[in-house]
């Protein structure tokens, strides 16, 4: 039952054409609204701050459009962008990055990065706990060495290195 | 005669210890980031740059840094062999054809001759493409000298016409792609006027975007979250290349001597006039399968359709260098890091270069030639080693190179800003690679985007704002009408096609 379930498409490619194709109109005419403002003519003392962005984002409204039309007229209705079981394996992956690295810039990088590589292998990879602990915390200890000791790169630390005062 | 003075200079300051042990450094790391899903040449290159900063403050270590970063470059054409062949997954975008054949020996058991034959053929293709760039960029170099603003703007003009019109995306998709990469060159303080173009207020978008940013986010996080879909394991054929095989293999190879030769010539080409690696090698493949005798046992496992792909990507992917060093303009993704990297060690790349920066640029010559010897080195002898790296489950590896993309993104600036910028890329790369839009020429006009208004707006000025300024003389006229002739050869193409069909229905 859940394996047909997975299979299924949660999102049609011509959905996300049309989507997408909309989005990139979106972006252009920000880009072009933006450069208008700032003038995108030609003054006395040559072209305007605008002047070439303001261009780029009229052809990528205009692309857009084409692209839009494509999609539409296209008629691939029936296949899938992204199956169920698919986007459910892509989520899996894409959330816990988006927490870990929102905690990246309170915690800085080794902490957040030990509980990232552990979680991940604790459950979508199901090992035990003494392993998932061991190849995070060599990591981060690994990273440690490379960037800040050998090559003198720092990288953000936030308050538990600063407790045990390598920070 | 001269070039060869020059290159006899550049191996004496590329043989130093530290040079070549920064060679190997670099072919092995590059290996390993070909051979990992998610990292590849272009955004292996850019996590790794922020460590050659202080490298390149050095006398004479701007050299050393390049000659590690290429290296990396060589490495990663190498890695991408191994896992097609092995595992059916192309680890570059440039080695989906290699699979066609590859896999198929892999299976029968030939995966030593694949995979002999794989990193010949690239070694073969690499030296054509340096002894290419060898003798042609001091001549392109010297002719650019004399190139104004307005010529410099028909190059790029010519550079971006040429992905519209080769590229085999939608022309349109490709149109945004590049014009997004454009609008992203943008945000930030103008250079020329000082004004804040597109910051929408906020502070953080003062700088601007920064395109390595924007490549680990592209290439890596997005790659990553495509090969999530294949699912969390990869299976793969068993790897070892005894001496044996090797030398049959090698006895073998020379009777595809003119694929070879057809596939160099094809790779060359494309590199330079910015084609890029991928589709030279699927061009390759296919003319390879129509000029061949065994032609229509393509794709069930011969020789003959490892090395054409193989060398054409490895032809392509080195002379994309060349128009990078002579005219600033780069050939790839990972050449336009390159290139990035130039700019932020203080070099600036065009054919001044030549000139003010000889043996940076003939250190960096002489070191693709010694670069590629170790490289065939290393992977012959390290395959196994190799391939055990992609045995490691997914569920390990994949936040492992996560974490090491948020630190890649963090160090370029140090802001934490740019990690979650890292972030939205790399959505943003998964969808357009979903829906075919292509990623390059994104790249590539984030990078150039600044230098391309810079020139365009010089050449405004001098003309007083009148375009006929880009047909003014047979050289910058000839730049702009091959440009245009490029732009519109989809369309063209399309028609010519069309007409034919409705003569051929009558």
């Amino acid at each position: 039952m859940s394996e047909a379930n997975d299979k299924r498409a949660a999102l049609g490619e011509k959905t996300a054409e049309l989507v997408i194709a909309g989005f990139t109109f979106v972006l252009g005419a920000i880009v072009a609204f933006d450069s208008w403002r700032l003038g995108a003519r030609w003054v006395e003392d040559g072209p305007q701050t605008g002047y070439f962005p303001f261009y780029v984002g009229l052809i990528i409204c205009f692309a857009s459009i084409v692209n839009f039309v494509t999609a539409l007229l296209a008629g691939k209705k029936g296949r899938a962008f992204v199956k169920v079981g698919q986007l459910k394996l892509v989520l899996s992956v894409l959330v816990p990055s988006a927490v870990y690295v929102g905690l990246v810039g309170w915690l800085g990088i080794y902490v957040p990065s030990i509980l990232y590589i552990a979680s991940f292998m604790l459950w979508l990879g199901k090992y035990p706990w003494w392993k998932a602990l061991l190849v995070s915390v060599g990591t981060s200890v690994f990273f440690y060495s490379v960037f800040e000791l050998w090559f003198q790169v720092p990288l953000p630390k936030g308050p538990i290195e600063s407790l045990l005062g390598i920070a | 005669m001269e070039a060869l003075n020059s290159l006899l200079q550049g191996f004496s300051v590329a043989l130093s210890f530290t040079n070549i042990a920064l060679m190997f450094a670099g072919v092995i790391l590059g290996v390993i980031i070909g051979v990992l899903p998610g990292l590849g040449g272009a955004n292996g290159v850019a996590i790794l740059l922020p460590l050659t900063f202080s490298m390149a403050q050095t006398p004479g270590g701007q050299t050393s840094a390049i000659i590690l970063l290429s290296c990396i470059y060589w490495g990663a054409l190498f890695g991408g062999a191994i896992t097609s062949i092995l595992f059916n997954i192309p680890g570059e975008p440039w080695s989906v054809a290699t699979t066609f054949d590859g896999y198929p020996l892999a299976q029968k058991g030939r995966a030593g001759t694949a995979l002999t034959a794989a990193f010949t053929s690239s070694f073969v293709g690499a030296a054509v493409g340096v002894i290419v760039i060898t003798f042609l960029s001091p001549i392109v170099a010297e002719f650019a000298l004399e190139f104004g603003p307005p010529e410099f703007f028909g190059v790029y003009l010519l550079t971006f016409c040429a992905f519209v019109g080769m590229s085999k995306e939608a022309p349109f998709k490709t149109i945004v792609a590049m014009m997004l990469g454009f609008a992203l060159a943008a945000v930030g303080t103008d250079t020329v006027t000082g004004t804040l173009r597109l910051t929408f207020g906020t502070a953080t978008l003062l700088t601007g975007f920064d395109f390595l940013v924007a490549v680990i986010g592209l290439f890596g996080i997005g790659e990553i979250l495509l090969t999530l879909e294949e699912g969390l394991e990869f299976k793969g054929a068993s790897a070892r290349i005894n001496v044996k095989v090797v030398f049959e293999t090698w006895r073998e190879l020379p009777r595809y001597w003119i694929t070879s030769l057809r596939s160099a010539t094809i790779g060359c080409f494309m590199g330079i006039v910015p084609g890029g690696a991928t589709p030279a090698s699927f061009m390759s493949y296919g003319t390879a399968m129509r000029f061949s005798k065994d032609g229509e046992k393509f794709g069930s496992g011969v020789v003959e359709g490892v090395v054409a792909p193989e060398t054409a990507a490895h032809a392509a992917g080195t002379s994309a260098l060349l128009p990078m060093l002579t005219l600033g303009v780069p050939g790839s993704p990972t050449a336009a890091v390159l290139l990035g990297g130039l700019l932020i060690w203080g070099l600036e790349p065009g054919p001044l270069l030549f000139v003010e920066q000889k043996n940076f640029v003939w250190g960096l010559i002489a070191s693709m030639y010694l670069g590629n010897v170790a490289g065939l080195i290393v992977v012959l002898t390290c395959v196994p080693l190799f391939a055990a790296i992609l045995r490691i489950p997914f569920s390990v590896i994949a936040p492992i190179i996560i974490v090491i993309c948020a630190i890649g993104s963090y160090t370029v600036h140090n802001a934490t800003f740019d990690i979650y910028m890292m972030v939205v890329f790399g959505i943003i790369g998964y969808l357009f690679k979903k829906v075919r839009y292509p990623l390059a020429p994104l790249v590539l006009a984030v990078v150039l985007g600044d230098r391309a208004e810079a020139s365009f707006r010089q050449a405004m000025l001098m003309s007083h704002g009148d375009m006929s300024i880009f047909f003014s003389n047979k050289l910058v006229g000839g730049l702009t009408s091959l440009a245009l002739i490029l732009l519109f050869w989809p369309m063209a193409s399309g028609a010519v096609a069309l007409l034919r069909n409705r003569l051929r229905r009558e």
